[in-house]
């Protein structure tokens, strides 16, 4: 779910090379598949939908479990007959960064006459995919980029989010540290990722922690190219904070657990950004903190099970929350054109934004809000076992039930579409 | 005061992690004249060695043989490989090691997936040490033992053996090696081995405190990149200066309250060296490069 814009390697040269060589490469295979479209175009039958997402760089580990997870969507979709007699065909493309992104989700729309593209963890490519959508009157689901913006200021009426947007990822963990009376009166210790994800991010911890007397003991900026904590690290044992937050993204939130587990520094860690794929690469011991998440596999409900154990036999790894998104996204958008029976954006935008309830497999169903088309659902807060309690690799941590609780709306842990400052257009 | 002391000392030790991979670095650049930009490739596979065989004989045992095996992948390299490349245009061996870093890349990611992978710190070395008020891990003290025993091993081998007299006139004048009737193909093999073992050796080391994923290898070749430079390649003891000049850099920004700028710092360290010294702090006159 983390949105990192630009490479992380900052040196000019190798890294620059390496861009313009990849581009051109990926212009060849552009070319290359140019013929590939015509031969099926004409089976009208088919339901095509893109999917673009990273699959290389920063984000691109994270990418891979959301392209898994969409081919195991439309395997189950076809083998049960398609959308209503029609099969679904998938076109997938690393989406690499937002220009590129932009000129592939143009060309799967224009060429390939997708219905919808499913997919994206940088919120920044989001933005470039969802203009195109706007612009070309097609669908674009969000399955992972969650900056506020999205859902405010770049809000658009083409543009859905399956992914939850930062202010629940912070509402959502905040209910828990509150429980655990960390905020009140406590000070923590922030670090944050040095880029557009992270800032956002901290902009709405800082208003929560604030908003609950809490204050800060130090805010920190990292940049997201550092590999390194120890420096950091030694000014928490200084500061000696009640609790340590992690506004990081990506792979940095895997060497920060690592490292705070070698230093063995004694203060409770939480954070507000999180996939499982990192708790997983920081692993048994090292794994420690409560942090928030969209899904998890070990949810105990027919539906997540079933998911679970079919992506587990197909691709021999439990599922992580990416691979979630890009799934219930698939099945949203192929039980909408079942509905309506209409492949049409504008259709289909209507049928959503109308409130049709989503099976997410959860304990409620969700739906996408109205005023700035950000899905309802249930979210959890995992929160790291001790070592000698994992059995395996896989179930390092404890999940709280749904957040909101049972008696409680789905929307009390979202900032409203006017706080969003959303306006849809036409 | 105590943190600031700290931070020092940090600052030093945090340098030590890139002067394994910047020596070889530099090594196979002053004997061959390849810029082996494949050189963090192998730091990757040290890591992915230590996965695989951590199971098997453990971290102690993974510590010895992943090198070993690393440094024998890279006697392959170099007989089949850069030993075409010593005597032609460096922009054939920049390409063929940007290409090899990349084929490297691609085959992790296709063999053990795109996904981070969990490795741990050995539990015997998990946790603080504490002496007084100062405070360090103690894993890092073991790494850093390591670190400087390869350093000061590499030191000897070259200063102090006919081993090293041979490979230091080479790295002068080759034609002139030859000559003498001294065959420096051995030489450069051997020099590869070292080179690229320290990289293997480095990501077993790094790998319990990192994030183990296939585009590691990007992650740690610009800065060694950034001290062989400052450092002025070909210079040992530059190298070994520059790689605790950067991380004290690093350190001591963070320490000033401005952690944001810390790796930005180490770039600019590089362009003022650039303007001053091109040749790098102690960089050595090099004919065959005049």
């Amino acid at each position: 779910m983390h949105r990192h814009p630009l490479s992380q390697f900052p040196i000019a040269q190798p890294s620059r090379s390496r861009r313009s060589m990849l581009k051109g490469i990926g212009g060849m295979s552009g070319v290359a598949l140019a013929g590939v479209p015509l031969v099926s175009q004409g089976q009208s039958d088919e339901i095509v939908i893109g999917h673009l997402t990273p699959r290389t760089g920063f984000l691109g580990p994270l990418g891979e479990y959301g392209v898994m997870a969409a081919d195991l969507a439309v395997e189950q979709i076809n083998a049960g007959g398609g959308i209503n007699g029609r099969k679904v065909r998938l076109i997938k493309e690393d989406s690499v960064n937002p220009q590129t992104a932009s000129t592939k989700a143009e060309r799967m729309i224009e060429r390939d006459k997708v219905v919808a593209i499913v997919g994206e963890i940088s919120s920044a490519s989001c933005l470039t995919i969802a203009q195109v959508a706007q612009r070309l009157n097609n669908l674009f689901i969000n399955t992972g980029g969650n900056s506020d913006a999205l859902r405010g200021a770049n809000c658009n009426r083409h543009m859905f989010h399956v992914e939850s947007q930062n202010s629940m990822y912070v509402k959502t963990c905040g209910q828990a540290l509150l429980d655990q009376n960390l905020v009140k009166g406590k000070r923590w210790f922030s670090l944050t990722a040095d880029y557009a994800f992270g800032h956002d991010l901290l902009r709405v911890a800082k208003g929560f922690m604030q908003g609950n007397g809490g204050q800060f003991a130090a805010d920190k900026l990292v940049p997201t190219d550092a590999t390194d904590f120890s420096a950091l690290l030694l000014e928490i044992r200084n500061a000696k904070p009640d609790l340590v937050i992690s506004n990081l993204a990506g792979n940095q939130i895997t060497n920060f657990l690592k490292q705070y587990s070698e230093f063995g520094l004694p203060y409770p860690v939480a954070g507000f950004g999180f996939d499982t794929a990192l708790a997983w690469a920081a692993g048994k011991g090292s794994f420690g903190g409560t942090w928030p998440v969209v899904w998890h596999h070990l949810i105990d409900t027919p539906a997540s099970k079933k998911f679970v154990a079919e992506f587990t036999k197909k691709y021999g790894k439990p599922p992580e929350n990416q691979a979630w998104g890009d799934y219930v996204a698939m099945q949203a958008l192929a039980r909408s054109i079942g509905e309506i029976k209409s492949t049409e954006a504008p259709k289909l935008i209507q049928h959503m934004e109308k409130g049709a309830k989503f099976d997410l497999m959860k304990s409620r169903e969700g739906y996408f809000r109205a005023g700035d088309h950000q899905m309802m659902h249930e979210m959890f807060v995992v929160t790291a076992l001790p070592a000698d309690k994992v059995r395996n690799q896989w179930d390092i941590f404890t999940a709280s039930g749904p957040v909101p609780a049972a008696d409680k709306p789905l929307e009390s842990i979202s900032s409203s579409p006017e706080e969003n400052g959303c306006k849809l257009g036409a | 005061m105590t943190l600031f002391l700290q931070q020092l000392v940090n600052g030093l030790l945090d340098g030590v992690y890139y002067l394994l991979i910047a020596l070889g670095l530099s090594l196979i650049f002053s004997l061959g004249g390849i810029v082996n930009l494949a050189h963090g490739a192998f730091y990757a596979i040290g890591a992915y060695l230590l996965v695989v065989l951590g199971p098997h004989i453990g971290f102690g045992g993974s510590l010895v043989v992943a090198p070993v095996l690393v440094a024998l992948l890279g006697i392959v390299i170099e007989r089949l490989l850069f030993r075409r490349f010593y005597r032609s245009d460096p922009i054939l061996s920049l390409l063929l090691t940007f290409g090899l870093a990349m084929v490297a890349e691609q085959a992790l990611r296709m063999i053990f997936g795109a996904a981070p992978l969990s490795v741990s710190i050995p539990p015997a070395l998990k946790g603080p040490v504490v002496i007084g008020s100062f405070f360090y891990s103690w894993y890092r003290t073991v790494l850093l033992a390591v670190a400087v025993g390869c350093v000061a091993a590499l030191w000897f081998l070259l200063r102090r053996t006919a081993f090293g007299r041979i490979v230091r006139a080479g790295v002068q004048n080759p034609d002139m090696v030859g000559a003498l009737g001294i065959s420096l193909s051995p030489y450069m093999a051997a020099v590869a081995a070292i080179g690229i073992g320290l990289a293997g050796l480095a990501g077993v080391l790094l790998a319990p405190i990192y994030t183990v994923h296939p585009a590691m290898g990007q992650e740690i070749i610009t800065p060694a990149f950034v001290v062989c430079v400052i450092g002025g390649l070909g210079s040992f003891w530059g190298v070994v200066m520059a790689a605790l000049l950067v991380g004290l850099a690093k350190g001591m920004i963070t320490a000033f309250g401005y952690p944001q700028l810390s790796i930005a710092g180490i770039y600019l360290l590089m362009l003022l060296v650039l303007i001053f010294r091109p040749r790098g702090l102690f960089g050595e006159r090099i004919q065959r490069f005049e």
